[in-house]
């Protein structure tokens, strides 16, 4: 079941993500990235102990909110834009949710568009991560 | 953390600084172990099979792979996506380091057997006042990727914090 661009409209919210990374993901996160920064595996790194605990990736949190938008396509469109600014730091086996929700569809150079918003949450309900996509169909 | 960081002339000076190329392979490996860190469960990402009945070439590499490096030793940065003669070095004594946003503009598919050259460029320098890390450097750099055919596949823009 995809999505497509005659089916969606705006005001529709996509079905959520969630996701509780333990070190365990993050580590394999940091593989398959190649991110080895050791604020996110390293509890004995300075900036670690200076905040008191490892923390997320923020790019782990821009890949999730791609795999939310992912999800949602079943590769019945394309990404064109993807973006995520990186508010707040989220932890280690906490659970963090992503959402998005269609915010405009329009048709430009032959191409059928969609621009979503999405975001993360926290378990709090703080949105740690906005973001903009752009997906054509 | 600083409290009177400043931009000075010469870090602003390297504003519109320009890399080396630099050679990132997309393997089926690569775009594997990147949709496992993730936690992917689609197929798409894993099996060529499933790649090519959705339509791809090959295993695509999933939204927001760009930025995973290549690395090599005395070459490559520690953390960051770059060689260090592919970011500007700038001067700024400061010790912590953030991520602050991405935005990643895609203008083709981008699937595994594709070589990519990235030239990374510095687009820009800014400070943040925060209560909680004292003044902030934000980098912001745009990295372009372009294929094997020549063809700008995408670009990504992001920002470095640092305090």
């Amino acid at each position: 079941m995809s999505v497509t661009w005659e089916s969606i409209k705006e005001g529709d919210t996509l079905p959520e993500l969630k996701k509780k990374p333990g070190v365990s993901q993050l580590v394999k996160y940091a593989a398959g990235s190649g991110d080895f920064n050791p604020l996110h595996h390293d509890y004995n790194f300075f900036q670690s102990q200076a905040i008191g605990s490892i923390i997320v990736h923020g790019r782990f949190k821009y890949a999730t909110l791609g795999e939310c938008v992912s999800n949602w396509l079943g590769h019945n469109g394309r990404i064109k834009k993807i973006s995520c600014q990186y508010r707040g730091m989220d932890f280690p086996d906490k659970e963090i949710t992503c959402k998005g929700t269609v915010e405009r569809k329009w048709e430009e150079g032959g191409e059928k568009l969609a621009e979503l918003s999405v975001w993360t949450e926290t378990e709090e309900g703080k949105n740690n991560t906005p973001g903009v996509v752009v997906v054509a169909f | 953390m600083a409290e009177n960081f400043e931009i000075t002339e010469e870090m602003q000076s390297q504003v519109g600084w320009t890399s080396q190329p630099w050679e990132y392979e997309i393997t089926r490996t690569s775009v594997r172990a990147f949709a496992r860190g993730v936690g992917y469960t689609d197929l798409v990402y894993y099996d060529v099979d499933e790649a090519k009945k959705a339509g791809y070439r090959d295993l695509p590499a999933p939204p927001t792979y760009l930025g995973t490096p290549i690395f090599i030793p005395g070459k490559s940065d520690e953390f960051l996506p770059f060689p260090p003669d592919a970011a500007p070095t700038i001067e700024h004594g400061l010790a912590g380091l953030l991520d602050g946003g991405t935005e990643t503009e895609y203008f083709d598919t981008i699937c595994a057997g594709d070589t990519l050259t990235c030239v990374n460029s510095l687009a820009g320098l800014f400070t943040k006042e925060t209560k909680a890390l004292g003044t902030m450097l934000i980098i912001a750099l745009e990295a372009t990727y372009t294929n094997q055919d020549g063809k700008v596949v995408a670009k990504q823009r992001s920002q470095v914090i640092h305090y």
